[in-house]
């Protein structure tokens, strides 16, 4: 009688379908899992700790390197926090472009998402149509704030500049474009009899385990709980657009494919119906705190000169208080902890990521699959490593 | 849920333990004692709040009670948010959930590992984001921003024996 041996693999921090620096110590009993263990932190930056001496419009740019991939949903979320915390009213046409700038991020998250998940499953050519539509998306971000993929478009009390002409001419073909480029996606996937066969009943969560494990934002949705920031808890004037919130039902890697595929369409619709509607006002609230001067009053107005300066170098005290501000980012609730002191500085800002608590899942789904199946639930989990590790 | 009524419930399951009731900018929040929390998270999990959000802590350094740790709880089926707070002196122990909610293992390894909270009863307290023979908690208000060893010379040594 043969004895039953394991043997540990190392898959990471190096190696290209863990989508980042995530390493996953597997224990194999042949090609079965038997046991996994995430090891996370290989790009921790201390953005925590950071923030604590930064001013509040400084920490901006850092938020766009938590989930990188959907920079301007970072944001906003931390914009919304300090808002709260000072009691600021953000104008309707600066609530609008945030819409649009957070769907945009989120379809291109999810294009990153839909590329690399079946490039490691072996279908290859859908990275070249999800990245060529999202190119499409970058030349926006290009065009609206000059970065292509940290836009830190969204600034606090606002955004930092109107949206051009060209911006919106190119956001109207966008909408155009982009439903028959997704049916094109679904021609090459959805019913492909190899896709399904390798997606379908892998790494199956039931939505009561799913919300145990913490898990947010689309994968907890592939497991049937309707659960979704915007609708449940509506910022940003969420609550003008019409919208469904996709859900699956078995929660295995093929439902959570299908419920992405669905806010691609649904984010399409929201930008289509913020485009539109977009109001005509102001782009930035009249708190002199936050406002920073336009540059030709600054050229004109000692004034607004000294005001640009103590905005920039001194910041913007914000009252004390605590209070907890969460935002659907594209890979799930992505949630700003936020306490001052009165002074130019958080006294903490702690940041909830999702992608953290998907990680925490991954022992839980992998055990009993073979190796290839642990790319295919790592790839539909969608995580990001720059806000897993901050 | 009504946060009122869920509160009231649990007033009604364990007297006395809810030490403090506030609002924070529209979510509410309860301050419970370290000897009762782990009965109080129980109840709280059977009136509904089946997901357990995010593990906050927080170092208020010249404070007697040094720290305090949030745990934000929410509820799926109606979608209300609760707070609980905990505080814990230095080198005391927080009674640990992750049997409750299992997205506490990880966050509260984070509180441990950034701030040097110890967790009794959890199943894997160990570093998670900084490595294993690190020495000090970065998030405590007393580490120095630039690290421990900013003004020290880079020594190959003993980068040796990390390896």
């Amino acid at each position: 009688m043969s004895e039953s041996k394991t043997v540990t693999l190392n898959m990471g921090p190096h190696h290209p379908a863990t989508h980042g620096v995530l390493r996953v110590v597997l224990e194999l009993d042949g090609e079965k899992i038997v046991n996994a263990t995430p090891v996370i932190g290989y790009l921790h930056r201390g953005i925590e700790k950071i923030c604590e001496s930064r001013t509040y419009q400084q920490i901006l740019p850092l938020t766009d390197r938590l989930d990188y991939s959907a920079a301007s949903a970072n944001n906003l979320g931390y914009c919304l926090a300090v808002e709260k915390l000072m009691g600021l009213e953000v104008p309707k046409r600066a609530q609008y472009l945030r819409v649009i700038m957070a769907e945009l991020a989120r379809i291109m998250g999810h294009h990153l998402w839909l590329g690399t998940h079946a490039l490691d499953i072996g279908a290859m050519t859908v990275i070249f149509y999800a990245f060529r539509d999202r190119e499409m998306i970058m030349a926006m971000n290009e065009e609206i704030s000059g970065y292509r993929l940290t836009p830190s478009f969204i600034r606090i009390g606002g955004v930092a500049q109107d949206a051009t002409e060209d911006f919106i001419g190119k956001v109207r073909k966008f909408v155009k474009w982009f439903p028959p480029a997704l049916e094109g996606y679904h021609q090459l996937l959805t019913e492909n009899k190899i896709w399904t066969t390798r997606t379908m009943n892998i790494g199956t969560i039931s939505a009561g385990e799913a919300v145990n494990h913490g898990l947010t934002g689309p994968s907890l949705r592939g497991s049937g709980v309707a659960y979704d920031v915007r609708k449940a808890f509506p910022y940003s004037s969420y609550g003008d657009f019409d919208f469904k919130v996709p859900v699956g039902e078995k929660g295995d890697v093929y439902d959570r494919y299908l419920v992405r595929m669905e806010e691609f369409k649904q984010s399409i619709n929201i930008i289509d119906q913020a485009i539109e509607n977009l109001p005509s006002g102001p782009i930035l609230t009249d708190n002199p705190w936050v406002a920073s001067p336009m540059q030709s009053e600054v050229q004109t107005d000692i004034s607004a000169l000294i005001r640009r300066f103590m905005i920039n170098y001194k910041g913007t005290p914000v009252p004390g208080g605590e209070l907890y501000s969460a935002v659907e980012g594209a890979k799930g609730e992505l949630g700003f902890y936020l306490v001052g002191d009165g002074g130019e500085h958080p006294y903490r800002l702690k940041i909830r990521s999702s992608c953290f608590y998907l990680a925490s899942a991954l022992p839980r789904l992998l055990v009993g699959h073979m190796v290839a199946d642990a790319i295919a639930i790592i790839g539909s989990l969608d995580v990001v490593l720059g806000e897993i590790d901050r | 849920m009504d946060i009122k009524k869920a509160v009231d419930a649990l007033s009604r399951q364990c007297p006395d333990c809810v030490q403090n009731l506030a609002d924070h900018n529209g979510t509410c929040e309860i301050t419970v004692a370290a000897q009762s929390f782990h009965k109080v998270m129980e109840t709280l999990h059977e009136l509904g709040f089946d997901m357990l959000t995010d593990v906050v802590g927080i170092d208020r350094m010249p404070r007697a009670v040094r720290f305090d740790v949030i745990y934000l709880l929410l509820s799926t089926r109606d979608f209300s948010r609760l707070a609980v707070r905990v505080e814990a002196a230095e080198g005391e122990d927080v009674p640990s959930v992750s049997g409750i909610w299992h997205s506490a293992n990880w966050g509260e390894r984070e509180v441990f590992d950034l701030l040097g909270i110890s967790f009794s009863g959890h199943p894997d307290l160990r570093r998670i984001l900084m490595w294993e023979n690190f020495e000090g908690h970065p998030l405590r208000k007393d580490f120095p921003l630039e690290g421990q060893d900013f003004d020290k010379p880079f020594d190959t040594e003993t980068i040796k024996d990390y390896f």
